[in-house]
């Protein structure tokens, strides 16, 4: 069974953001990388798939030479081998997707899996994208997955609920937390991962169609009315919200 | 020129995100003197697709199939692109529901069109429509516009308002697709429904619990006052992570983006992803002993106290409030 997955690298959570002085992009300075988090519930499911049914893994990332830390990281949880397509152009979604595509198009995999959503932009595209474009069938945001033969079963979070999804691999996957538990890379795995080999490729060039055209920090909202310190305070906070806010 | 609006119905009945979709559509559609034309997708659906017509829309596509009873990601994904191409519509709106996420970014590959997800606010400017979101948990904004010849917005739910007017006359194209085997590569063959509350992405009121709750016993207290608000559980990812909540109640970078009326956090520090979660939040109330909490400097309204002291009285008083 051949089992990739894609990983993106993405600012740690606890950075704090600048707005860069072409006032469209973060300054990047000074600012810790980390393996996007949902990319770890990913790896971890290449890996189970592996130790399940044999075969390899492979870690894929578009990005700049910094991306490859992202991609020790995976290595170090347990994945063969990883490639960089190594690209630091300003990209959209349907560009990393098809630069993707045209790379994983050439290892025939069984299994694609891709995190949710990057914790960066948030914008959940990446993963049907692909799948379009290499016509295989998606299931996203997925919380538990069972395969048997060439059944694939995958339950995925929905609004108040789970939708159970039927489907055959080759198939492309988003993991959501809940999916697994992602283990820690061992001191043996880190110290393998520093002689993995990582292939790096030109990816194809796709001129990107969503252009930012500004970026601004949130304002930060005026701390609000501290009402009181105690149940005495109650009945005032009721009626705020009921006669000032109007949402009761 | 025109403008496609996708309407999702889960079980025969539209979702609020899809009213919201709907009106959003329609706003634009009037800025730009476009024709709206609202696509709705499933089986036996033709006694509800006159309410759409209380949010702006006046042509509606119904695509209705046995087969598409159930949600199928590639089927769909098929007839709604195929709509969009067939009728020429160069801007397409989905709501950003878990349906509308998994859908557009398919229909973008398919249509060659750039997408913007989860937006929280569209303008016009000239005749380019220009989309908000937030990025880097919330910590930061962007504006973007789509250069392709067709472009995709997803809507964040509970953000754009959907308030039903008196229905204009809507006319309702119905349309049997051509679908094969194939079409269905994945298929939905069960759905497990949550009994009894909101999902907290669609509730209008969240009740929120973190560590402060002290142990899963006490989330009683936090169901007690959701239920008597109509509101939704929520949760942090501590208490998740210790196994007192389910992981879909989690709110927060790693959990659900939500966006209430009225979020009410009890016993939750405001760490920076939680925040990420729930900011978007139109009003926040936060109950915690430490005055100098994270989640006062977003808070609306706060008691700087014991929720184990302050929980049984709100929850009385909005009972009496409410004539409960
Ligand atoms: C990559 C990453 C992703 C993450 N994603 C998420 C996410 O999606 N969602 C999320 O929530 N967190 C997330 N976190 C975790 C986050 O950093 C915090 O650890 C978490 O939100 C803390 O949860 P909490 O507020 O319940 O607990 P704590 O921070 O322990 O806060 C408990 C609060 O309860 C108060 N309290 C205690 N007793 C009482 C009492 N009797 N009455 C009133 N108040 C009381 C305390 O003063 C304290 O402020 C993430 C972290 C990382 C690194
Ligand atoms: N530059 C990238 N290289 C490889 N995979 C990526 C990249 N960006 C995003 N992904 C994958 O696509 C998923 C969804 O990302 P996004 O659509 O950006 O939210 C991520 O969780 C990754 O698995």
């Amino acid at each position: 069974m051949k089992c990739i997955v894609c990983v993106n690298h993405v600012p740690d959570t606890e950075a704090k953001i600048k707005v860069g002085a072409d006032g469209k992009y973060i300054d990047k300075a000074g600012i810790n990388h980390i393996l996007n988090p949902y990319d770890e519930f990913a790896t971890e499911a290449i890996l189970q798939l592996k130790e399940k049914n044999g075969g390899e893994t492979l870690a894929i990332t578009l990005g700049g030479d910094s991306h490859k830390e992202t991609l020790r990281k995976a290595l170090a949880m347990g994945v063969d081998k990883a490639i960089l397509l190594k690209d630091d152009s300003v990209r959209d979604s349907l560009s990393v997707a098809k630069a993707l595509a045209e790379e994983l198009k050439k290892h025939t995999p069984d299994f694609i899996l891709f995190g949710k959503q990057s914790i960066d932009y948030y914008n959940e595209q990446i993963p049907g994208m692909v799948a379009e474009i290499l016509g295989l069938p998606s299931v996203t945001a997925v919380v538990k997955l069972t395969v048997e033969d060439k059944k694939v079963i995958c339950h995925r979070e929905i609004e108040g609920g789970q939708e159970i999804v039927e489907t055959t691999y080759p198939v492309v996957i988003s993991a959501h937390k809940g999916l697994n538990e992602p283990r820690y890379p061992s001191l043996k795995g880190i110290m393998a991962s520093k002689t993995k080999p990582i292939t790096e490729i030109q990816p194809i060039a796709v001129a990107p169609v969503v252009e930012t055209i500004t970026m601004f920090k949130a304002q930060s909202k005026q701390a609000g009315k501290i009402v009181g310190t105690d149940a005495a305070a109650v009945p005032e906070l009721v009626r705020l919200l009921h006669e000032e806010a109007k949402v009761i | 020129m025109k403008i496609l609006a996708f309407a999702e119905q889960r079980d025969g009945k539209f979702k609020k995100s899809a009213f919201e979709a709907t009106q959003a559509a329609a706003g634009v559609a009037a800025k730009l003197n476009a024709e709206l034309i609202t696509v709705v997708v499933g089986n036996s659906l033709d006694g509800i697709l006159s309410d759409l017509g209380k949010y702006g829309a006046n042509k509606i596509i119904a695509i209705q199939d046995p087969h598409l009873e159930r949600y199928s990601t590639t089927a769909y994904a098929k007839v709604i692109a195929e709509t969009a191409q067939k009728e020429g519509a160069t801007i397409l709106f989905f709501s950003a529901s878990q349906m509308g996420k998994d859908l557009a970014p398919r229909i973008a590959a398919k249509l060659n069109a750039g997408l913007a997800s989860d937006c929280t606010a569209i303008r016009i400017e000239g005749s380019e429509v220009i989309a908000t979101r937030p990025v880097y948990a919330g910590k930061a904004l962007i504006e973007i516009k789509i250069n392709s010849p067709v472009k995709i917005f997803a809507l964040r739910s509970n953000v754009f308002t959907a308030t039903p007017r008196d229905g204009a006359q809507v006319s309702i194209d119905n349309v049997k697709p051509e679908l094969t085997d194939g079409d269905f590569t994945s298929k939905v063959i069960d759905v497990k429904v949550a009994e009894g509350r909101p999902d907290v992405t669609e509730a209008n009121i969240i009740v929120s619990g973190g560590r402060g709750m002290k142990g899963p016993e006490h989330f009683q207290q936090i169901e007690k006052l959701a239920d008597i608000l109509g509101g939704a559980v929520g949760a942090s990812r501590a208490v998740v992570d210790a196994g007192w909540r389910p992981h879909d109640e989690q709110v927060g970078q790693t959990g659900k983006t939500v966006s209430p009326t009225l979020y009410i956090a009890c016993g939750i520090s405001g760490a920076i992803q939680h925040i990420a979660g729930m900011s978007s939040s139109k009003f926040i109330v936060a109950i915690n002993k430490d005055k100098d909490a994270p989640i006062f400097q977003i808070a609306d309204y706060g008691i700087a106290g014991d929720l184990f002291e302050i929980l049984p009285p709100l929850t009385e008083e909005f009972k009496k409030l409410l004539g409960k």
